[in-house]
């Protein structure tokens, strides 16, 4: 077993495998009960999806065509710090205009301290 | 109504602004051999200005960045017309460009093309354009 048969196997392995993990954020977004559990699925699963993919592009272009793409790592870097950035502003966005909790969920540490600041607002 | 405090927004956008300009310096500049030009290297500039926008309010950013977007654009317009009509005083047509190999110390070998110029008036230009679209519809209350 030589190195490109390795190589070869890796970058199958980096590319099924992102495919796989965004297969599973989609069953995810389908599945999941309420925006935040889908959410939660959406920037994990595919973030770490399209990152597997992206490094499975960028290490077959850089073992058979001997190019350096490092736009590709730029992308990968990129992608790490937007992606769960737009799942917390959307998270966000979702409960401050008020989308309930699913109706098993148990903790709701933020309402707690929204109130906690409502009651210290007003007796000011 | 109390003020939303976006501490996560701001603070990544410091960095990833630099990444986006950057990128778009890089696509503005590859142009001439690769995928990218003028175009798409100015929207992305504008994007990155666009960013700063949504973090930030517009007086902010008009601090930061105390551009006047509508005279960029006529500055952009004016590199285009000037590399253009720059052909005919060497006595051939309108719109030829000229470029030649220059040695610099540190780069190496450059091929320098008055084109660029032409892409750099269509990089303000488009800059200019889209921010005016924007701060314009901003602004308006």
């Amino acid at each position: 077993m030589n190195v490109s048969v390795i190589v070869d196997f890796l970058i199958g392995f980096l590319i099924l495998a992102g495919a796989l993990l965004c297969l599973i954020a989609a069953f995810g977004v389908i599945r999941l009960p309420d925006v935040y559990t889908r959410n939660h699925a959406a920037s994990k699963a595919a973030t770490l999806g399209v990152m597997f993919i992206l490094l499975g592009t960028f290490i077959y272009f850089y073992a058979f065509e001997g190019h350096f793409n490092s736009r590709l790592i730029l992308g990968i870097v990129f992608l790490f710090m937007t992606s769960p950035i737009s799942g917390h502003l959307i998270n966000r966005a979702a409960y401050n205009s008020g989308v309930k909790l699913w109706d098993k969920s148990v903790r709701d540490d933020l309402k707690k301290y929204n109130s906690n600041l409502m009651d210290k607002s007003s007796a000011d | 109504m109390m003020k939303i405090n976006n501490i996560i927004l701001e603070t990544s956008i410091k960095v990833l602004l630099f990444i986006i300009v950057l990128y778009s310096v890089y696509i503005f500049t590859a142009g001439h051999y690769y995928p990218g030009g003028g175009f798409i290297g100015g929207l992305m500039t504008a994007g990155a200005l666009v960013l700063l926008l949504i973090t930030y309010d517009i007086k902010t950013v008009a601090k930061i960045l105390p551009f006047n977007y509508r005279i960029l654009t006529a500055i952009g317009l004016l590199f285009a017309i000037g590399t253009s009509a720059g052909s005919i005083l060497f006595n051939v047509p309108f719109l030829t460009h000229a470029f030649t190999h220059v040695d610099v110390p540190i780069l190496g070998e450059l091929s320098l093309h008055t084109a660029t110029l032409f892409d750099l008036g269509v990089y303000f230009v488009v800059v200019g354009v889209t921010m005016t679209i924007i701060q314009t519809i901003g602004e308006d209350e």
